[in-house]
Parts: structure tokens; C-alpha cells; sequence
């Protein structure tokens, strides 16, 4: 096949620029262990309210000092609200549905994943900046999906 | 008039129909989200036409125009049509189908959005209807590629026509993507809708969603290529830079547009992180072709305004036609990509996804490729196809001739404005941005912004609407100006590589089962539970 010169260095270029934006992305991955929410664990999306950690979903700090908010999205609400964590600890997310899909999105922070039934999404995030966020459901979930907004207060910790 | 263009006049009109239907949704779903009051202002009714927009706009008109597209060009580069009989048969089919989609989202039985997720359950002819559209451009797709065959018995070691090696790519594109979408709609949503089994796995049925979800995308996208390749230089006055190169990039959306969907479930559980960095990979090799794309398409305008007297650096860009609505068509359209390549580049990694997934910004992104780069090529192309299959003379040549430029100009403010206020939080999908009344604030006047960049878009989409309509009723009669497609500098003169289809159609197989087959079967393998049905709408 013929190629021009000049195209063949657009050529060059462009896959190097491709190779530089995958080399981010598996630096990111490798070295800092940036990676997107891959938790399988199900459940029967039709008996939570019967269920020990959906049933009544809360924020817990386990043995070890970290600090779990498990989260049931529902039509047209999240369970707990508000919910309340500390600024600058690592906060695991557990995030299912009892019906349709849902998002949870903490508006303006990298907080945001899918709510699915029978599905256990799990996360793990740090918030730096101590305030008061909407947590907004992010995935049509019927006529009222835009009233589906949560409270997430982050506070300084206490020393 | 030949069947062909009978039958591409068919397409291209439902498809402008169902472009100007979901026009007029849009504009005022852009006030709804701006809390602009209205008289039938109403939630029910914004989810309802939020659905009819979404499939009217890329399911229905993008559909329908790619089938008339393809029919043109089978007729004008192979000189026939094989089987035209199932060509109507199949219009027929998918008409039927859509109307009878159209109808049930109407009637407000099947506010599911145009992603239709489950649990969220339709009504079983919305379900019916959408598979009868897929199965309606399968025979389509089965026409075009029997008329090749037919044409290729008559010309062995001929090279593909471009215009045709283009079409092809987009069809076996169209038939690996949909395979996925059969198995969600005809193997679980259509008996679960209808009540043969009580419950669904969302997780199963996203995942054959966004199987088909994104090749969808190049489905639209290729098309439009095939124009910017093969008609753009011609209307320029100039040549094809590149044959060959323009072959390998079709072979390359052939191989990578499918086996990508999991950079559309980075927010979802189920999928192993590896599996999720693997669809990355192929994410971003699938930029390459675009970026090959701009190259050839850009060198061959030059080498137009050369051709006209162009010296310098620069000047050629002066030599172009930019009154032509369908060169400036495709110029805006191709500076929208510039911004919706690398939005998408963005958007497919998925640290930076996390900040933006299901958020306005989205609602910006595809409004900016979909809406833009690809809707407007259409537009500009119907400007050259109307009088060619009519044998009238465009009518309102000065609306045609604004029309690109006002779209464009409106879409900067609307697309821009949502992808800011997605940044801010502001989600995709939803009847007013003050959301549960406190969080107006938030957002401050960016929702208003995309509201009134909405109606200069509309007001472009009405234009673009009375020029067609004009000139199929009132155009005056003219001699149809010929299709002529561009020369390339070095012609191609014997079938190679990059001709053999078939084989790459293998090889794209093979790619899909690699990257779908293992994460499928885990997901399969774990104890499921299952979700009964919702009618929240």
C-alpha cells in the first residue's frame, strides 16, 4: 500500500498519541491501582427489607477502622439519609437496588456508580473537602427520578 | 426514476419525518430541564417524549436514512438493486414496526427510555416493534450485500467500489452489533414482557445492551464517513487522497467496534476490573481510524483548493465551497468530531468516567458526535441527494444554505453548556434541573444556556425540514443532476487486503468472543436472582 509521506507521520503521530493516553490509563491502573468498581456479589432484590446488612442499610466502621455505608436505592429515595462520614478516611460504598436501576452520584466528586437489583456495587472513595453534597440518582427510574436526591455531610474529623 | 431511488426517497422520507417529530420533543425537553414553564408541562409527558426523542432520533431517523443511503449507492456504484421486492418487503417490516413502537410510547405504555433497561418494563409492542425494525434492515442489509455478490460474479479482481467497501463495513458492523441486541430483546425482554417468565437479570441484559449500544455508534457514524470519503472531495472540486487508507479504516471499525461496550458499565458491578481495562484497549485503538480519517478527508479539500489556484499555506480553505450546505455540512460536522473524539477519549477512561458517567455531560458528548457530526452530515447529504431523486431543484436555497451554520452555532451552546454542568454534578434524564426543588442553585444559568442553544437547533431543524419538504412538493422540475463520486489520486485497480470482507468478518467474530465470552459466562455462572417487572411511568 502507497502512503505519502506526510501521512504516514500523521500515521506515526496519531498512534503514538493513542499509546499515550493507554500508557496513562495502565500506569494509573498498575502503579496506583486506579481501577473501576469490579465486586460480584448478588442478592435477592425482593426480600431486602428481610436482609441483615439492606434491611436496614447504615454507616458502620468495622474492626480494622474503615468505614462502610451500605446504601439501598429505592424508588424514589436512598436509605440511610442523610448519611454522614468523615473527611480525609477511605469510605467503602456497598450500593444495591429493591427495584429499578438507580445511580448514585455525590454531585461534583468522582463518587458515582450504578445501583443494580440483585447486584452488590461496591467503591471505595475519599472525599478531601468536609460539606454538604446532594447525592442525586443518576438513572431514569420512573416518573419521578428527579426528586431522588440524597444528603451525604462530610466533616472534618473529629482529633 | 429508478427502484432504487424509489425506494432511498421511501427511507430518506420516514427518516426526515421521524426527524422533525423528535425535533420538536427536544426543544421543549431543553426547557423542561430549564424549569421554563409551559402549557401540558408535565413529568409524564417529559419521560414520555424523552423516550419518543431517543428512539425517533437514533433508532428510527438514523436507521432510516443509512438503509435509503445504502440503497443509493448500491444503484449508482453496482447499478442494481438485487431483490427489490424484499427491499420494499423490508421497509414495510420496519415501518410497521416503528409505527407500531411509536404508538405504544405514545399512548405512554412504555416510558423506558431508549435504552430501555429492565426491571422497567414496556409494553410488549414497543419490544415487538423495535425487533421488527432490526429485522427489517437485516433483509436490507441482506439486499445490499446480494447485490454486491451479483455485481462481484460480473467483476472478479474488480476492486470494491469505495462507495460500497464503506456500506458493506457499516452492514457486517450492523449484523455483529444487533446479534447481541437480539439475544436481550428476542431472548429475555419479549417473553418476560409478555409474561412467560416472571423475571429478568438486569445485569445480563445491560450487558447485551451496551454489546450492541456501542457498535450502534459507528453503525451511524460509518455512513457518514462513506459521504466524507467518496461525495465531499467531489463537491470540493477535489480528489480522494487516499484509496487504499480509506478501505483499511472500514476494515478497522469491521474489527473494533464491537468488542468494546464494557467502557459503558465502568459504574457497574459484575465485571471484573481486567475485563473492563481490556474494552479500554480496544476503545482507544478504535480512535485510530478516526484520526486516519481526518487526515485523508482534510488533505483531499486541499488538494480541491489547490486544483482552483490555491498557493500558500493556508489559502486553500478559501478556494472551498462553503455556501454549499453540504460541504459546510460536513466541515462543522467534522470540527464537532475534533470536539467529540476527544470527549470520548475521556469518557472511555475511566477515572476521569467517574466524574462524568450518566451526567449532562453525556447528554453533551453524544449530542456533539450523534447530534452533530453525524445528524448534520445527513442533513447536508440530504441537500444532495433530494434533487438527484426527485429531479427537483432545492427549494429555500438560502435556508439551506444557514441551516448547517445556525445548527452548529446552536449546538455550542447547548452541548457546551451541559457538558460544563455535568462536570458540576447535573444528571442526565431529568424533568427540571432544580431536581427535588432545592438544587436550581447548583447549576446556576447553564440550564438555561442548553434550553436556548435547544431552540436555535430547532429553529435549524425546522429549516432543514421546510427545505426538504419543499423541494419533494414544490422544487422545481430539473434534469437530475448525476451522483458522482470522488477520484481518488491513485486509483485503486485490483481487489486486495483490505477488499476481503468476509475474512475480516471472521476475524471480528473472533475478537468479540475474546473479549465477551469469559466475563458472559462468569456472570451467567453466579447464583442470579432475577427482578419481577416495574411500571414507574
Amino acid at each position: 500500500m502507497q502512503v505519502e509521506i506526510y501521512e504516514r507521520i500523521w500515521m506515526w503521530a496519531a498512534a503514538g498519541l493513542i499509546a499515550l493516553f493507554l500508557g496513562a490509563i495502565l500506569l494509573g491502573a498498575g502503579l496506583h491501582a486506579v481501577q473501576p468498581p469490579s465486586h460480584i456479589e448478588t442478592l435477592d432484590p425482593t426480600t431486602l427489607a428481610g436482609h441483615p446488612e439492606f434491611g436496614h442499610p447504615s454507616v458502620t466502621t468495622r474492626e480494622d477502622g474503615s468505614i462502610v455505608v451500605s446504601v439501598r436505592a429505592e424508588m424514589f429515595s436512598f436509605a440511610p439519609d442523610p448519611i454522614e462520614v468523615p473527611a480525609n478516611r477511605p469510605i467503602t460504598f456497598r450500593l444495591t437496588s429493591a427495584d429499578v436501576l438507580h445511580g448514585f452520584e455525590v454531585a461534583g466528586t468522582n463518587a458515582n456508580a450504578m445501583a443494580i437489583p440483585g447486584y452488590v456495587s461496591q467503591f471505595t472513595v475519599t472525599f478531601p473537602r468536609a460539606g454538604e453534597y446532594p447525592i442525586v440518582c443518576n438513572e431514569y427510574c420512573g416518573g419521578l427520578h428527579h426528586y431522588m436526591v440524597g444528603h451525604l455531610t462530610v466533616k472534618e474529623p473529629t482529633p | 426514476v429508478t427502484m432504487g431511488h424509489r425506494l432511498a426517497s421511501a427511507h430518506i422520507g420516514v427518516a426526515i419525518a421521524a426527524f422533525a417529530l423528535a425535533s420538536f420533543m427536544g426543544v421543549m425537553q431543553g426547557l423542561s430541564v430549564a424549569d421554563v414553564s409551559f402549557p401540558a408541562r408535565s413529568e409524564t409527558l417529559y419521560y414520555l417524549s424523552l423516550t419518543a426523542h431517543g428512539v425517533l432520533m437514533a433508532l428510527v431517523f438514523t436507521t432510516f436514512f443509512i438503509m435509503g443511503l445504502g440503497y443509493v449507492l448500491s444503484q449508482e456504484t453496482l447499478g442494481r438493486i438485487t431483490g427489490r421486492r424484499t427491499a420494499w418487503f423490508a421497509f414495510t417490516l420496519a415501518l410497521a414496526g416503528t409505527v407500531g413502537a411509536a404508538a405504544t410510547i405514545l399512548a405512554g405504555k412504555s416510558t423506558v427510555l431508549y435504552t430501555f433497561y429492565p426491571p422497567l418494563q414496556a409494553h410488549p409492542i414497543f419490544y415487538i416493534g423495535a425487533a421488527l425494525l432490526v429485522v427489517g434492515s437485516w433483509i436490507w442489509g441482506g439486499v445490499m450485500i446480494a447485490s454486491y455478490l451479483s455485481w462481484k460474479r460480473e467483476h472478479p479482481g474488480a476492486p470494491i467500489p469505495l462507495p460500497m467497501h464503506g456500506m458493506i463495513s457499516t452492514i457486517i458492523v450492523w449484523y455483529l452489533a444487533t446479534a447481541g441486541l437480539a439475544v436481550e430483546v428476542v431472548g429475555m425482554l419479549i417473553p418476560w414482557s409478555l409474561g412467560l417468565f416472571p423475571k429478568i437479570d438486569p445485569m445480563v441484559a445491560r450487558t447485551f445492551f451496551w454489546w450492541f449500544g456501542h457498535p450502534l455508534v459507528y453503525f451511524w457514524l460509518m455512513p457518514a464517513y462513506v459521504l466524507w470519503y467518496t461525495v465531499l472531495p467531489r463537491i470540493a472540486g477535489g480528489r480522494l487522497f487516499s484509496d487504499p487508507l480509506a478501505r483499511m479504516v472500514f476494515v478497522l471499525f469491521v474489527l473494533l467496534s464491537t468488542p468494546v461496550g464494557f467502557h459503558h458499565q465502568f459504574a457497574d458491578p459484575g465485571i471484573g476490573a481486567g475485563w473492563k481495562l481490556l474494552h479500554t484497549l480496544t476503545t482507544y485503538a478504535i480512535l485510530y481510524p478516526s484520526f486516519v480519517t481526518a487526515f485523508t478527508v482534510i488533505a483531499s479539500l486541499e488538494v480541491a483548493g489547490r486544483l482552483k489556484g490555491a498557493t500558500g499555506w493556508f489559502d486553500w480553505l478559501g478556494w472551498l465551497p462553503w455556501r454549499d450546505p453540504f460541504f459546510s455540512s460536513v466541515l462543522l460536522a467534522m470540527i464537532a468530531f475534533t470536539f467529540g473524539g476527544f470527549g470520548g477519549a475521556i469518557n472511555a477512561a475511566y477515572a476521569m468516567n467517574s466524574m462524568v458517567h450518566n451526567t449532562a455531560w453525556i447528554m453533551g458528548h453524544f449530542h456533539v458526535t450523534l447530534g452533530t457530526t453525524v445528524a448534520l452530515t445527513f442533513m447536508g447529504a440530504t441537500y444532495w441527494l433530494l434533487p438527484r431523486l426527485a429531479g427537483r431543484e432545492l427549494r429555500f436555497p438560502m435556508l439551506a444554505a444557514i441551516q448547517p451554520y445556525l445548527w452548529f452555532g446552536g449546538m455550542v451552546f447547548f452541548s457546551g453548556a451541559y457538558h460544563v454542568a455535568g462536570l458540576l454534578g447535573l444528571p442526565r434524564r431529568i424533568y427540571s434541573a432544580a431536581l427535588d426543588g432545592q438544587q436550581a442553585a447548583r447549576w446556576g444559568s447553564l440550564p438555561m444556556v442548553a434550553a436556548a442553544g435547544g431552540m436555535v437547533l430547532f429553529l435549524s431543524a425546522m429549516f432543514f425540514v421546510i427545505v426538504a419538504l419543499g423541494t419533494f412538493v414544490a422544487g422545481r422540475k430539473i434534469t437530475p443532476p448525476a451522483f458522482e463520486f470522488a477520484v481518488p489520486l491513485r486509483p485503486v485497480v485490483a481487489r486486495g487486503t483490505w477488499d476481503r470482507l468476509g475474512l475480516w468478518s471472521v476475524v471480528a467474530i473472533v475478537l468479540i468472543v475474546a473479549a465477551y465470552a469469559w466475563p458472559i459466562a462468569h456472570l451467567l455462572a453466579h447464583p442470579r436472582f432475577g427482578s419481577p417487572p416495574f411500571q414507574p411511568f
